[in-house]
């Protein structure tokens, strides 16, 4: 991802020492991209005529939970975590939907910032109460999680609203070539656009400064709290972006949270993000939703009864992030 | 010592903290000169870890006036600090373990090219900015830290036992490099344990003593013994405390077979050849200034880190513990001085007492309710704790807590019992009654291993005590002798009084300035 910035004017020779400095750096992340490259083919080996058409299905089922992902990364790399990310998706969405109902183009563009705005607003909140109450962020997170998700039903008690039909159309379809899905473009797009000039910034590194160590992030001279709460206005944010992809995907307002916030909890962890705070990426969480995506088509194929393949999901998240361990842990002693 | 305000870079006068009725700084003032290096010294408790906090924005003071350049001072955090002309460098590394040296330095908006140049002066040229901290080397982080802050080019410099953690080629590196900001416009607070640095790098030296500035000294060959002097203040000059009764200060027999001997224990860079015995129905006490290895050695003989070099003999046969379960096995028991290490805080006392003998894996079976409570009960009753508040640990007082921790190991029956500071924060009789319980353990054949910070229980409570500095062990005192001065004067590594003229010490600051790094060796009165 990093690897194309100021490509011009450098030598063959710089060009793989930044490259190499990256790999070095974002060991799990490639071995992600390895795993996904091995879920692929085994898709293609079960369901050989598995191509464009499907990925596209792939790419619009996916865009929701993989903002769902950012959003979690953010905050758990800034040492706190978010059990309400689900929550805000919802309320996102029944939002949307509802004020977009049979409204025109304009119109819509004015609901999309609006619900963005009102993600930053909710991720405010859960930021300002964690830090300014002292309780902690899984108990506030957790309590404002059923706020939100009341919050939604309130606001629409069963699937409904609509979607501007400029929403729905961004994200539907290829861009140049079949192989190519509007979706994976507009998720890359978003996620770039905001995080890789965060993470090159001041403020960038003091959300993982804030989560690798908060006694040196304040002897250094950060405002840990008001980092903090930046962290989780970024979740909303997230959330918000994950809340409107499911109005698009499905059209209209989906009220209810389903198994957003676990299943990105998942992603992360799965994704190299460590849950202790200051290490990880977003790349690696977006890759990690592909391969959990993927590996359910894959068990769909092979005709595994859905009850055992949650199952053997469960057992690919700890068997690979324990391989993962043992491979750092076999790094530090050598 | 208050001269025209305007020549002096910081100036605080009569500073004082408390803490509800707990008087932490009483009357400080410090005043630092431009371009000067300045020591702040005192011992346990005399309110420098306070004075430091208020001066880096961690603490603020009830009263005070403290002025940098004739401003007034004041600050809520290190970032306000360091915006009022005050940076400090840490014991502990302010660096961000996840991020590379150059995401670090970007952090603190710190200059890199200046930061580099100083890395090279302090011994570190070649260092990688690409490097992750985490991966780094502890004495790199610290060089790092100092170069960053020097790079900073902050009015006043502080740096807390820079050269802790220091190898000897970095430790003269950084001693010549914070001698070279003599001179300038720019000043430095240094805070050290090792008298002979001070003697070698700072130009003053200001002294607190129980709350309040008790003295500025000019730093020159000698004048060690005149800051020890006003950090024990009357102490020095009071009789010696009277050693306790015990009757079993007979002699040793000259076969016994000591109970726990160290041979050449070693941990990282904290311990080096540490070598005593304990024997049996004896009270060793150990005694150390702050951070000097004793953590270490009481973590090695507890089983909880495994020594990276030495031997550890019980009885006079080899182990080696690689779990606290090993030492217990062995009868080497712990008591810490922070009882929220040992205790359950939410569980009753009983349940407190008799966790060390329903734990063990084999015995998964029903507990011998019986046998247990007489065994509580004896142990309840020969520390005298108060139960009335037994359903829960946490509301007992600090001192009944500690009766706990130890009562623990009593009701098993104790063979050898390391105590660390056990009566750190604890009030004054249940203090008598723990070094009772001491000796009376040791006149049961016991063996007991005692570091303190406060230097008169080594008289209230042991035989005899050993000296740790920088590591390594630099005395072996007998009770009788054991006063506090002869302790305080062993534990910054001074020679004895007799031998403490001039010419002697001028003879060791002369040494000091050919080797600097040698610190931690010079004048080791070992013990054989």
């Amino acid at each position: 991802m990093t690897s194309g910035v100021g490509v011009t004017g450098r030598s063959r020779g710089e060009i793989a020492d930044v490259l190499v400095s990256w790999a070095r750096r974002n060991t799990w992340t490639l071995g992600l991209i390895g795993l996904l490259v091995v879920v692929f083919a085994i898709t293609r080996l079960l369901q050989p005529n598995y191509g464009a058409a499907a990925i596209q299905g792939l790419a619009i089922a996916i865009v929701p939970i993989a903002f769902a992902a950012v959003a979690q990364a953010i905050v758990v790399i800034s040492g706190g975590i978010d059990l309400s990310v689900g929550s805000m998706m919802a309320l996102a969405s029944v939002t949307s939907a509802v004020l977009m109902k049979g409204q025109g183009d304009l119109f819509g563009v004015g609901v999309v910032i609006g619900v963005l705005l009102l993600g930053l607003a909710v991720g405010a909140i859960n930021g300002g109460l964690v830090v300014l109450t002292k309780v902690p962020d899984i108990v506030v997170t957790l309590a404002m999680s059923f706020i939100w998700a009341g919050t939604a039903l309130l606001i629409l008690n069963t699937p409904g609203g609509g979607a501007a039909p400029w929403l729905m159309e961004i994200i539907s379809g290829p861009l140049g070539t079949p192989w190519l899905p509007k979706a994976l473009v507009v998720l890359a797009v978003v996620v770039g656009l905001v995080w890789l000039p965060l993470r090159r910034s001041t403020l960038g590194l003091s959300l993982y400064a804030v989560g690798s160590n908060r006694l040196a992030a304040f002897r250094s001279g950060i405002a840990v709290g008001r980092t903090k709460i930046i962290a989780y206005v970024l979740t909303g944010f997230f959330s918000a972006m994950g809340g409107l992809a499911l109005t698009a995907t499905g059209g209209v307002g989906a009220p209810v949270p389903g198994s957003y916030t676990l299943q990105s909890v998942a992603a992360i962890v799965l994704g190299g993000v460590s849950l202790a705070g200051g290490r990880g990426g977003v790349l690696g969480p977006i890759i990690a939703v592909i391969v959990l995506a993927l590996v359910r088509t894959d068990l769909f194929f092979a005709g595994v009864d859905p009850n055992w393949s949650t199952a053997v999901q469960g057992a690919i998240l700890i068997g690979v992030v324990m391989f993962g361990s043992l491979v750092a842990m076999r790094r530090v002693r050598a | 010592m208050i001269d025209g305000a305007p020549d002096l870079l910081l100036n605080a006068t009569d500073v004082a903290k408390h803490y509800g009725a707990v008087v932490a700084l009483r009357s400080a003032s410090l005043a630092v000169r431009p371009g000067e290096v300045h020591a702040l010294m005192g011992a346990n408790g005399a309110g420098k870890s306070t004075l430091v906090k208020i001066l880096t924005g961690g603490v603020r003071p009830d009263h005070g006036e403290i002025l940098v350049r004739g401003k007034p001072f004041a600050a809520h955090s290190p970032a306000e600090a360091r915006r009022g002309g005050i940076v400090s460098v840490y014991q502990e590394p302010a660096l961000i373990p996840d991020l590379d040296v150059r995401s670090n330095l970007r952090l603190t908006q710190s200059p890199i090219e200046a930061t580099r140049h100083w890395l090279a002066e302090l011994g570190l040229p070649e260092l990688d900015l690409t490097d992750v901290v985490r991966d780094l080397p502890l004495a790199s982080l610290r060089i790092i830290d100092l170069a960053r802050a020097l790079a900073i080019e902050p009015d006043v410099l502080m740096l807390d036992e820079m050269t802790a953690a220091l190898p000897a080629n970095l430790t003269e590196r950084v001693l010549e490099v914070i001698g070279r900001q003599k001179g300038t416009d720019r000043s430095v607070i240094f805070i050290s344990h090792r008298l002979i640095e001070i003697a070698a790098v700072c130009d003053r030296a200001t002294v607190l003593r129980e709350g309040s500035t008790v003295g500025v000294v000019d730093v020159s060959a000698g004048s060690e013994d005149r800051i020890v002097g006003l950090m024990l203040g009357d102490i020095a000059r009071g009789g010696p405390v009277e050693p306790a009764e015990s009757s079993a200060r007979a002699a040793r027999a000259a076969d016994a077979v000591p109970r726990l001997t160290a041979r050449n224990l070693t941990v990282g860079t904290k311990l080096s050849d540490v070598s005593f015995d304990l024997y049996p129905s004896e009270v060793l006490g150990v005694v150390a200034l702050e951070g000097q290895g004793q953590d270490e050695l009481f973590d090695v003989l507890s089983g909880s880190e495994r020594p990276n070099g030495g031997d550890l003999l019980v009885d006079g046969a080899a182990v080696s513990f690689r779990h606290p379960a090993d030492a217990i096995r062995a009868g080497l028991v712990y008591v810490p001085a922070d009882r929220a290490e040992a205790l359950l805080m939410q569980r009753s006392v009983r349940e407190n007492i008799a966790l060390p003998f329903t734990t063990p894996f084999g015995a998964w079976g029903p507990i011998d309710v019986s046998g247990e409570r007489r065994k509580v009960d004896k142990a309840i009753a020969t520390l005298q704790i108060d139960t009335r508040a037994a359903s829960e640990v946490r509301r007992l007082s600090g001192g009944n807590q500690q009766k706990v921790t130890i009562a623990r190991w009593v009701a098993g029956g104790v063979r050898t019992m390391l105590c660390f500071d056990p009566t750190r924060g604890i009030d004054i009789g249940t203090k008598q009654q723990i070094y009772q319980l001491l000796r009376d353990l040791a006149a049961a054949g016991a063996a007991v291993l005692l570091y303190t910070s406060e230097l008169k229980e080594i008289q209230l409570a042991c035989d005899r005590a050993i000296v740790i500095f920088g590591g390594r062990i630099v005395a072996e005192i007998a009770v009788a002798d054991a006063d506090e001065a002869t302790l305080l004067r062993a534990a910054y590594d001074l020679r004895p009084e007799e031998l403490m003229p001039e010419e002697v010490a001028s003879a060791a600051v002369a040494v000091e300035a050919a080797d600097t790094g040698a610190a931690a060796d010079t004048g080791a009165a070992g013990p054989a």
